[in-house]
C-alpha cells in the first residue's frame, strides 16, 4: 500500500438546509486501501460519499481529488429500479456514453463486459433483464458497471444493505480479492461484525470523524459509544473484534 | 371490390391524405418520446406541457406574432423551468409541472377571456383538428420527428443512463441537467406540432398509451425505442381511416385505438410478465 493520497478531504462540512449533517471531517484515502466508513443512521455517511463524488455540496473546507480521478459508484441496490427495461450488458455498456455516438453495443464492447463479468463469476447472465437475478448476482452487476470504467477507485454505499448472510459473503470475498488486485476502495456499512470488523482501516463517523484506524484501534466501547451514542461491548471471536450490542432484548425459549 | 373502394375511398381527399401522414408521424414522434415520459415517471408531463404551450398560443394569437415562434418559445422556457424546480427535490417533478404549467395554462386563459377574439384559434388548438392540416404541418411534424430520432440515436447511452440512474451517470460525466433540458425541449416541440393536430386535451394520451403498452413487450430500452413509435405510427394510421368510416372525431378514435391496444397487450403479455415475475421468489 502505498501513501499516494487519491481523495483528501480537509475539514469537509456539509448541510441539508439550516442543518450541519458533517462537521469539520479530515479523511484522507491513498491508493491501495480499503477504507470502510460505519456510523448509525443520519451520521452523515452517504452524505461524506456524495460530497466526494460531487454530487452533494461542501459548505466549508475542501475536498481534493487526484487529477484525471477515475470514480467508481456503486449505489445502494435498494435504490435501484429494478422494473426498468434494462438487460445487464446495457446496463454496464452505458457508462461509456462519452466520445460515442453510435447507440449499439459493438463486438469490442460486448467482449469487453464479458471480461468484467467474467472476472466477477457471473460471466453468463449478460443478455438478462436485472429483475432475474439473485441479490448476489444484481449487487456484482452494479459491482461490474463501475469496474467497467476502470476506475481508480470503487465507491460503494452500503453494498451489504438488505441482502441476505450468503450474498454478504460473497460481496466481501470479491471486495477482498479486488483490494488484493490492487484497486482502492471506500465504502460505507452499517454492518460493525459481517463487514467493517473485516476490513483493514474503518473511520467511525457521527457528524464528524470519531475515530481513524485499524479495526482494533477503534473498535472499542469508548469509541462506540461516542458513535452510536449507546453502549457495546467488544469481545474477541477468532481472532478478530466482535461488537456485542447491550441494547439487545434477551429472549427467552418461550418467546417472552 | 365495392369494400377495397370503400376503404380507399378518403385517400381521394387531400385533406385527409395530409391528415393521415402528419398524424402517423406525430404517433411515432409522441411514440419515441413517450418512452422517456412513462419511465421516468412522468406521465403528467405531456398533459401539463401541452397545458403550458397552450398559454404560449394564446399569447402569441393575441400579441399577433407566428404561432410556432411564440408558443415554441413559451414551451421549452416551461420545460427549463420545470426542470429547474424539479431539481430541487423537496419539490419532485409533479409538484413542478403543476406550479409551471397551471400557471402557464392560466395566463392562456385569462388572455383568451379578456380577447376574444383569439378564442378560434385557441379552441382549435384546445380539440385538434387533424383533417385541417396543411403541408407546412406536415413539414413541421417531420423536421422535429427527424431532429428527435438524431438526438436520441446520437445521445442514446447518455439518455439512457440519466433516465435510468441520474445520479451514477452525473458520477460518470454525463450532464444530466443537459440531458434533461435538452429532453424537455423536445417534448415541448413535440407537442407545439402536433397540438393543432390532436389538441392538447389528448396529446397525453399519445405520449403515455403507446410507450406503456410497448413497455409490457419487452424488458430491454433498446427494443423499446422501436416498438412504442410503431404502435403509436399503427395505432394513428389506423384511428384515422377508421374515424372517417365510423364518422367519429379522429382524435378521440385515435386515442381510443391506442387503449384498445393497451389492454389487448396488457391481458396478453401482462398476464405473461405477471406469471414469469411470480416465479422469481428470490426478489
Amino acid at each position: 500500500m502505498g501513501t499516494e493520497p487519491l481523495i483528501n478531504c480537509q475539514h469537509v462540512s456539509c448541510t441539508y438546509g439550516n442543518s450541519a449533517v458533517l462537521d469539520d471531517i479530515y479523511m484522507q484515502v491513498n491508493r491501495g486501501e480499503f477504507v470502510g466508513v460505519v456510523g448509525p443512521s443520519g451520521s452523515g455517511k452517504t452524505t461524506l460519499l456524495k460530497a466526494v463524488l460531487g454530487t452533494h455540496p461542501v459548505a466549508h473546507g475542501s475536498i481534493t481529488m487526484q487529477p484525471k480521478l477515475t470514480l467508481g459508484y456503486v449505489p445502494q441496490v435498494e435504490t435501484v429500479d429494478w422494473y426498468f427495461p434494462v438487460t445487464v450488458e446495457e446496463v454496464i455498456v452505458m457508462t461509456r456514453s462519452k466520445g460515442t455516438w453510435w447507440p449499439r453495443i459493438t463486438q469490442a464492447e460486448r467482449k469487453a463486459v464479458r471480461e468484467v463479468l467474467d472476472r466477477l463469476g457471473i460471466g453468463d447472465v449478460a443478455n438478462r433483464h436485472i429483475r432475474e437475478l439473485s441479490g448476489g448476482q444484481q449487487q456484482r452487476v452494479f459491482l461490474a458497471r463501475a469496474m467497467f470504467r476502470n476506475p481508480d477507485i470503487l465507491i460503494m454505499d452500503e453494498p451489504t444493505s438488505g441482502v441476505d448472510v450468503r450474498t454478504r459473503h460473497e460481496v466481501l470475498h470479491l471486495l477482498a480479492d479486488l483490494h488484493a488486485d490492487g484497486l482502492t476502495i471506500l465504502l460505507t456499512t452499517h454492518d460493525l461484525n459481517g463487514l467493517a470488523a473485516h476490513l483493514p482501516r474503518l473511520v467511525c463517523l457521527n457528524k464528524r470523524v470519531i475515530a481513524d484506524g485499524n479495526p482494533r484501534e477503534v473498535l472499542t466501547p469508548a469509541v462506540l459509544e461516542a458513535t452510536y451514542g449507546a453502549p457495546m461491548e467488544v469481545l474477541e471471536h477468532g481472532g478478530m473484534p466482535l461488537v456485542v450490542d447491550h441494547g439487545r432484548v434477551q429472549m427467552r425459549g418461550d418467546g417472552k | 371490390m365495392m369494400l377495397a373502394f370503400d376503404l380507399f375511398e378518403p385517400y381521394g381527399f387531400q385533406f385527409f391524405r395530409n391528415g393521415i401522414v402528419v398524424a402517423t408521424v406525430a404517433g411515432a414522434l409522441c411514440g419515441l418520446l413517450g418512452v422517456f415520459v412513462v419511465l421516468r415517471g412522468m406521465s403528467y408531463i405531456g398533459h401539463g406541457l401541452s397545458h403550458a404551450v397552450f398559454g404560449g398560443a394564446a399569447a402569441s394569437a393575441v400579441i399577433g406574432i407566428n404561432f410556432f415562434i411564440g408558443a415554441g418559445i413559451w414551451g421549452i422556457i416551461s420545460g427549463v423551468l420545470i426542470a429547474r424546480v424539479a431539481r430541487r427535490r423537496v419539490l419532485g417533478a409533479d409538484a413542478a409541472i403543476g406550479v409551471v404549467t397551471t400557471a402557464s395554462f392560466a395566463l392562456g386563459l385569462a388572455l383568451m377571456n379578456r380577447y376574444g377574439q383569439a378564442s378560434k384559434s385557441i379552441e382549435a388548438v384546445l380539440f385538434g383538428s387533424v383533417l385541417g392540416v396543411k403541408v407546412s404541418d406536415i413539414i413541421a411534424v417531420s423536421l422535429v420527428a427527424v431532429f428527435a430520432l438524431a438526438v436520441i440515436v446520437v445521445w442514446y447511452r447518455k439518455m439512457l443512463f440519466s433516465t435510468f440512474d441520474p445520479d451514477v451517470a452525473q458520477v460518470s460525466g454525463v450532464n444530466v441537467s443537459v440531458v434533461e433540458i435538452v429532453l424537455l425541449s423536445l417534448l415541448s416541440l413535440t407537442i407545439l406540432v402536433t397540438m393543432r393536430i390532436i389538441g392538447v386535451l389528448l396529446i397525453s394520451a399519445l405520449l403515455v398509451i403507446p410507450a406503456a403498452a410497448a413497455r409490457m413487450t419487452t424488458n430491454s430500452f433498446s427494443r423499446l425505442l422501436w416498438i412504442s413509435p410503431l404502435i403509436g405510427a399503427v395505432t394513428c394510421f389506423f384511428g384515422m381511416n377508421l374515424s372517417y368510416h365510423l364518422d367519429t372525431s379522429a382524435s378521440a378514435t385515435i386515442i381510443l385505438l391506442d387503449a384498445l391496444v393497451f389492454i389487448v397487450v396488457y391481458t396478453v403479455a401482462g398476464t405473461r410478465n405477471r406469471m414469469k415475475m411470480a416465479s422469481l421468489g428470490h426478489v
